[in-house]
């Protein structure tokens, strides 16, 4: 009995550009298991958003194949498409522009609902929409208000109601703490967990913030320009991460502990970002990695599986 | 399983103001724009029920050569024209002819360009090209002067004559639309409708158009203005609304032969003009300010 | 306190629209002397970019008002200066860093361009020859090449643009610094450099500078002095050892701490602060925290907490009236 919900295999997706051709996601290879999450790590650049959406096929792949539950869905139809949504949502970062102004509370939850006839009566709609309000935390009274109306932690409970809406097995959280204040955050966090155990969801948890991703993700996968450097476990990454942008991405973040703060080696790596468009073969992080060598700029590193469960793609991997 | 946070709120009252209620307030605060809708306002009342005191036929167009060219005196107010009929009187129903074109006119324009950009805005490539590619070839043309040739080839009539006045605006609501709808197509809500399967026609009806009132109700009455001021120049070359019907335009022509000895009949349907055209104009600048949330303050 | 470089004094701002009156800021008390790092931590509405833009002078112009109270820079009483006294003093005694670097450049103007206005408008060099040298060396200190001085904003990174927004802020060589979340638009890895930047800057030039940030994380590397901020007061306040390490603190600050996920614990959960920051147009009598705090007690609805401070180290709550009661020193560190 097969656990895995979503499989890519060699995922690409390629923009056009008046400067080239941009690379966003470049080969990516993933695996989740049903009830489990995936987080998927990086910063602004590394294709984790594009990812997401691809995955839900929201966005076209160049390249590649998407698996659901064992079948390939990336050639499905529109329509057949349309009735796997049901099962695949997703929920944005920025609670401001992911919900409509002009509509109420209710509405917006019931939206979804009303678009794939899941629930055809409408009273019964209406107790379902009451439920999934209470399942997220809103009173009742805010049933026909306007999202400008609320703040910012209130609009991301309806983001995560109208992901709800459809029962399904698996959410794309595409940043969906980032843009909210830290006592909010753990609110949101706590509810995402506690709807996994309850319904068993699987989730695929975007995110720069690597503080955020321990507490929700089974394994991680983190990611520099389109391409995945290192997958392991939640745990093991942080006890024992191997790539060099790993570590850096660890040593910068601040944290809240003024011994570690004082006395923290503070691996700071030189230089910007270098360009996804049409990008040279080998190591795209060499240009500022701190151990880079000749190797590292000829072919393209692969993945390798250093210990059981976690891959890394490095040269200084044999 | 729910988060305790809602229930122990103690804030009071959600205050339910609704965007239009927001919107309302700012455009009240523009003295400018408050005039100016409450002078179109009371010109749609005059033109509304101008048929319950003025009878067409007795008022407007019976000619009665023994009261021609009279001055303005308490019998008729602003005097009367060169027919004998009461200026003022014919004032009041050409608001009727100048509000109706302008209503169909921009109506017209609205759906059709509204259409138009929609789909252009919505799907963009190469549908958007060819649309757009076709839009500009109008909007190449002069308006004034397409409206001539178009009204020349047909014949003058009313319904010719609402064809050209349409056909002109229609690229401009296309443009406004379009871009409109291109800029509502990239927010995350449109994207949170594809993500559960919305169709295409669901999506631009209910997500993408409700968010583009704005900038298009300001375009319509910024588009009636112009409107009523182009009705009144066809009229007046004589291609627009034909006589006895009265209409401001044609009303300023007929005034051009008795300009000095009557200057009376080419200056009220002149200040008529200008107060209908003014008064729209400051609701559209009055509308455009309170929707910009960069101005509020 | 005649040498400090800030003293705020009793400040009360608030912003008044045609709905009701926010109350932003209420009794805020603080000093800075030279070289200090102060932290100004808090979440959204607790009023700390109110606090910043009250120093500036750049409230609002309708709605901005500073209704009580008084801002003293180096000795300069502020509230009361005119228009033309402040923009002598914006840019040269004290500067801002705002949050994002993408709208704070102006897009049609070379970053070089709008390094010099500011040395121009404060007329610190005569010959255009020392203003463009002027503008070299301040590019080679926020490690940037000199030779991108003639490129646009749009040109450069979200990390090179702060760095030149920040190069802007000191190339007056401010007493004062105020950064409004400065590197919360960058990546954490721009962030460490652009931090670290700060911090060798503001070493190199002696500056004061007030952090406003909601990360934590930030004021244990970055400051020396920590105020936190909550719907409007400064509700604690001491050294950055006062509020890591110290045993008492503010139910608040405590629930700060909890709700953020460490990378070190084993936990689960996480354990959020339950409810939400009071709405600023109806805020409770007694103390603002009143209606999220799990150690609420009667008092603590109807009375305002006093400031009870121990060795400097300052706690605005109730709950510390007896053990911080009888202690000699009055003075805390940041007022």
């Amino acid at each position: 009995m097969c656990d895995i919900l979503i499989e890519t295999r060699d995922l690409k997706k390629y923009f056009n550009t008046s400067r080239g051709l941009l690379h966003a996601v470049d080969g990516v290879n993933l695996t989740i298991n049903k009830g489990n999450t995936l987080g998927v790590v990086g910063e602004s650049g590394c294709g984790k958003s594009t990812l997401g959406r691809l995955v839900l096929r929201l966005l076209e792949p160049t390249e590649g194949k998407i698996y659901y539950d064992g079948q390939c869905i990336s050639n499905y139809s529109r329509s057949k498409m349309d009735k796997m949504r049901t099962k695949m949502q997703i929920i944005f970062q920025d609670p401001n522009a992911s919900l409509n102004p002009r509509m109420t509370i209710s509405e917006i939850i019931a939206e979804p609902i009303k678009v794939c006839k899941t629930i055809r009566d409408s009273r019964e709609r209406d107790k379902k929409v009451s439920e999934l309000m209470d399942t997220v935390g809103l009173a009742k009274r805010f049933i026909n208000s306007y999202p400008h109306e609320m703040d910012g932690g209130r609009r991301q409970r309806i983001g995560v109601a109208r992901a709800l809406a459809l029962d399904p097995e698996f959410i794309v959280c595409d940043e969906p703490v980032s843009a909210l204040d830290v006592s909010i955050q753990a609110q949101i966090l706590n509810l995402l967990m506690d709807l996994q155990d309850e319904r068993r969801l699987s989730y695929m948890f975007v995110t720069h913030d690597l503080s955020v991703v321990k507490h929700i993700s089974d394994e991680i996968m983190v990611m520099y320009l389109g391409q995945c450097v290192e997958r392991t476990s939640s745990d093991e990454l942080f006890l024992n991460p191997i790539h060099p942008y790993t570590q850096a991405l660890l040593a910068a973040i601040p944290v809240p502990d003024l011994i570690t703060a004082r006395n923290s080696k503070r691996i700071n790596i030189r230089g910007e970002v270098t360009s996804p468009i049409d990008p040279k073969p080998g190591c795209r992080f060499s240009a500022r990695c701190p151990y880079a060598t000749e190797e590292c700029t000829g072919e393209d590193i692969m993945l390798k599986e250093v210990s059981p469960g976690h891959w890394v793609a490095c040269t200084r991997c044999k | 399983m729910a988060m305790t946070n809602d229930r122990n709120s103690t804030s009071s009252d959600i205050k339910r103001r609704g965007q239009l209620g927001i919107i309302w307030r700012q455009y009240r605060k523009n003295t400018l724009a408050m005039v100016g809708l409450i002078v179109f306002l009371l010109l749609v009342c005059v033109a509304v029920f101008s048929p319950v005191f003025l009878d067409y036929q007795n008022d407007i167009i019976l000619m009665n050569n023994k009261i021609r060219l009279q001055a303005p005196s308490a019998e008729h107010i602003l005097g009367t024209d060169q027919y004998g009929r009461d200026i003022l009187f014919r004032i009041i129903w050409g608001s009727r002819v100048s509000l109706v074109v302008g209503l169909f006119t921009v109506g017209v324009a609205l759906l059709v360009g509204g259409i138009i950009g929609a789909i252009s805005g919505y799907y963009g490539s190469v549908i958007d090209n060819f649309l757009m590619r076709i839009m500009d070839v109008f909007l190449a043309m002069p308006a004034t002067i397409m409206a001539v040739a178009i009204v020349g080839a047909l014949g003058p009539g009313l319904i010719n004559l609402l064809i050209a006045m349409s056909i002109a605006r229609i690229p401009q609501f296309a443009r406004v639309v379009r871009s409109s709808v291109i800029s509502i197509c990239g927010q995350e809500f449109v994207e949170a409708a594809r993500a559960c399967g919305t169709k295409d026609f669901r999506i631009i009806m209910r997500h993408i158009l409700p968010n583009c009132v704005g900038p298009i109700v300001v375009q319509c009455t910024l588009h009636m203005a112009t409107t009523i001021l182009g009705v009144a120049g066809l009229s007046f070359i004589g291609l627009g609304i034909q006589a006895p019907v009265p209409e401001w335009g044609s009303m300023l022509s007929e005034a051009r032969d008795f300009m000095q000895t009557n200057f009376n009949m080419m200056l009220y349907p002149g200040i008529a003009i200008v107060i209908a055209v003014l008064s729209l104009n400051l609701i559209g600048d009055g509308l455009r300010d309170a929707l910009d949330p960069r101005l509020k303050k | 306190m005649e040498d400090a470089i800030l003293n705020i004094n009793d400040l009360y701002v608030e912003y008044v629209t045609d709905d009701a009156r926010i109350f932003a800021v209420n009794g805020l008390d603080l000093v800075l002397f030279k070289g200090e790092t102060l932290g100004l931590v808090g979440e959204t509405g607790a009023g700390k970019t109110t606090t910043a833009l009250s120093v500036m002078q750049l409230l609002p112009e309708r709605t901005g008002v500073i209704k009580k109270g008084s801002i003293k820079l180096d000795g300069v009483e502020i509230t009361k200066a005119t228009e033309n006294k402040m923009r002598g003093i914006r840019g040269d005694n004290v500067s801002m860093v705002f949050q994002d670097p993408m709208t704070s450049l102006n897009p049609t103007i070379t970053v070089g361009e709008q390094i010099a206005e500011v040395l121009v408008l404060h007329k610190k060099y005569s010959t255009k020859a020392e203003i463009d040298n002027r503008v070299d060396e301040i590019m080679k200190m926020v490690r940037l090449q000199p030779e991108r001085k003639n490129e646009y904003p749009h040109q450069l990174s979200g990390g090179m643009k702060q760095r030149i927004v920040i190069a802007i802020a000191l190339a007056c060589e401010p007493k004062l610094l105020l950064a409004d979340e400065p590197t919360t638009a960058l990546d954490v890895t721009i962030q460490a450099q652009v931090l670290e930047l700060m911090r060798e800057l503001k070493e190199k030039i002696n500056t004061s500078m007030i952090l406003i940030t909601h990360d934590l994380g930030i004021v244990a590397q970055a400051c020396d002095k920590v105020a936190i901020m909550y719907a409007g007061e400064i509700i604690e306040g001491g050294t950055v050892e006062d509020i890591f390490l110290a045993k008492n603190h503010h139910p608040y600050t405590v629930g700060l701490f909890n709700s953020i996920p460490n990378l070190t614990s084993k936990a689960s959960r996480l354990q959020p602060i339950a409810g939400l920051m009071p709405d600023p147009t109806d805020l409770p009598s007694g103390c603002n925290f009143s209606t999220r705090c799990p150690n609420c007690m009667e008092i603590c609805k109807e009375k305002k907490p006093p400031k009870f401070i121990r060795n400097g180290h300052m706690i605005r709550c109730h709950l510390f009236n007896k053990s911080f009661a009888g202690e000699e020193d009055h003075s805390c560190v940041i007022y």
